[in-house]
């Protein structure tokens, strides 16, 4: 167990000794809202494990930023006014954006050579932003936005379930309300 | 909550600003952080802090649930409908978009089937119009589902065991 | 790096401090805490987005959820009877396997790592020419190339706002049939 092992896994052990704390919650509390509680805790946890697994060292959000957007944008809305406008400048038009769909080489900027400097100036920088800009894995960001949602929905399920055994039995306490089935089912 | 002027005025004057702050969420999304899961839940905090605070008649007033009952449903039908219009709509090709022989067809949810030539550069259209369409549907629905499930846990009269906190609460 | 350890270290002991404490609405704050911790360090990990969903849901609503169910079913947790030296034999020997799987797992920022390098060309470059140069890839990888999975998270809480209208929609009073819906039953019975 070397000092950069360390470094390299503590962020799975961290989120490891959460997961527990929430499993140890699940399984050892007896209160519903508390189970509850220990599943949210589970949850945060599992969200943090694959939003660590997303992070690169040096990177940064996976936003493109909008200078560089915005000249792709503008690029595209070039080639199209030129495609809608006379179909004689469409074929020219066209075909280095075709090249610069397959490989972001320096053809992207054929098209663009009538703008202005500046212009031509972000297009070059968008054509080696790759080794300048490193960017965390957007994926998992993804996956986990729409899990934090449908686990909220979830809980609000169970709380939902939860008032209504209160209603029904007085308790939220797993072993009083198996007391209260067995006595009803002896009956 | 009669008895609390300082929450009562802050309240009014803090939710115009949450209320601003989700629609930027929501509109906001494609270009920052953000979209509708974010913005449903920041819309409906608002409904949600307007409703403790005065009451969950007057939130009812403002937001009747027979209209949430309805969007719940709406923003789905709007996200699956935008999927139907891709599959009716087609792919366009760059000649025309009224010969219909130029168009192949398009997949559910193809957002590339709603490009179109209309207010270039001011109207989003393609993929970017699909996403934002399909944004609003999702932030309309988690603002529904979230405000309905307030109603719906705020509604209840805890009678049943004898602590009527959460009921003077919502009813004062 | 050590904005990194401070924030885990609180993450830690807030959920012990959850898993130790009797009182549940204390429990619940705690709760709401440990969400935005957690969405601090989501921060601190690129992720903007699931950091800000994480805050608003996580700390927001879910905490005011739990704590109107507490006003409606009970604030206090009844003392365990049971021995706790069980479950905490469990969660050790889960935990100790999990971590014996780690050691082999990619380190931490690793750009080599398969979650990095098993979708070529990444959805960074790839949207940037799909997408006509839309910056937040996030929501493009959300709403476009995985628009089916949305559609059907969007379906799991449309199916999950259902079923809390209908286990909750029924008042209990007895008489007032449809309290949740009839927003005007209440000012209309005080008129009277």
């Amino acid at each position: 167990m070397t000092l950069d092992e360390i470094f390299g896994l503590y962020n799975y052990w961290v989120v490891i000794c959460l997961m527990m704390t929430g499993f140890y919650i699940v399984i050892a509390r007896k209160n519903l809202i508390k189970t509850v509680i220990g599943l949210n805790v589970f949850q945060t946890s599992v969200v943090l494990l694959y939003i660590t697994m997303g992070k690169v060292t040096g990177g940064t959000a996976p936003i493109i930023p909008p200078e560089i957007a915005a000249q792709h944008g503008e690029h595209h809305e070039h080639s199209t006014a030129h495609s809608t406008a006379h179909s004689t400048a469409h074929m020219t038009a066209d075909a280095p954006h075709l090249d610069h769909a397959t490989e972001h080489g320096h053809e992207a900027v054929t098209p663009l050579t009538q703008h202005a400097d500046h212009v031509h100036q972000t297009a070059s920088a968008m054509a080696d932003h790759s080794t300048e800009l490193i960017y965390s894995n957007p994926l998992p960001s993804v996956l986990m936005l729409t899990a934090i949602v449908v686990g909220i929905a979830t809980t609000a399920l169970a709380l939902a379930l939860i008032v209504r055994i209160s209603e029904d039995y007085g308790t939220i306490e797993e072993d009083e309300i198996l007391l209260i089935d067995q006595r009803d089912s002896s009956h | 909550m009669d008895s609390f002027p300082i929450i009562r005025v802050v309240t009014k004057l803090i939710i115009p600003y949450i209320l601003l702050f989700g629609f930027y969420v929501q509109f906001h999304g494609d270009f920052g952080p953000g979209g509708g899961f974010q913005a449903g839940v920041i819309l409906a905090s608002a409904l949600i802090l307007y409703g403790l605070v005065f009451g969950l008649p007057a939130v009812k007033t403002v937001a009747p649930p027979k209209l949430i009952e309805k969007l719940i449903a709406l923003g789905v039908l709007i996200y699956a409908g935008t999927g139907v219009v891709t599959m009716l709509a087609g792919k366009a090709t760059h000649t025309g978009e009224h010969e219909l022989t130029s168009r192949t067809v398009a997949n559910f949810l193809d957002y590339g089937a709603l490009d179109h030539h209309f207010l270039p550069g001011f109207l989003p259209h393609g993929q970017h119009l699909g996403i934002f369409v399909v944004e609003f549907g999702v932030g309309i629905t988690v603002t529904a589902v979230m405000t309905m499930i307030f109603y719906c846990f705020a509604g209840r009269n805890p009678h049943a065991n004898g602590q009527s906190n959460q009921q003077s609460e919502a009813k004062a | 790096m050590f904005v990194s350890i401070f924030i885990l270290t609180l993450l830690v002991v807030t959920a012990i401090t959850i898993a130790r404490i009797g009182d549940l609405w204390a429990a619940v704050m705690f709760t709401g805490i440990f969400s935005f911790l957690g969405a601090c360090w989501m921060l601190i990990l690129d992720a903007p987005d699931v950091a800000f969903t994480e805050a608003a849901v996580g700390a927001g609503v879910s905490t005011f959820l739990m704590l109107g169910t507490l006003a409606l079913a009970g604030k206090t947790e009844k003392p365990t009877t049971s021995s706790s030296v069980v479950p905490l034999f469990v969660v050790a020997v889960t935990g100790a396997a999990l971590i014996y799987g780690t050691l082999d797992m990619p380190h931490f920022g690793d750009p080599n790592s398969p979650v990095q390098t098993r979708i070529e060309p990444s959805f960074m470059e790839k949207s940037q020419s799909d997408m006509h140069g839309l910056p937040n890839v996030v929501t493009a990888l959300l709403a476009s190339y995985r628009g089916y999975d949305t559609l059907g998270e969007t379906a799991v809480i449309f199916t999950a706002g259902i079923a809390v209208i209908l286990i909750l929609r029924r008042s209990n009073d007895g008489f007032k049939s449809n309290d949740v819906f009839n927003s005007q039953s209440n000012s209309r019975k005080g008129s009277q």
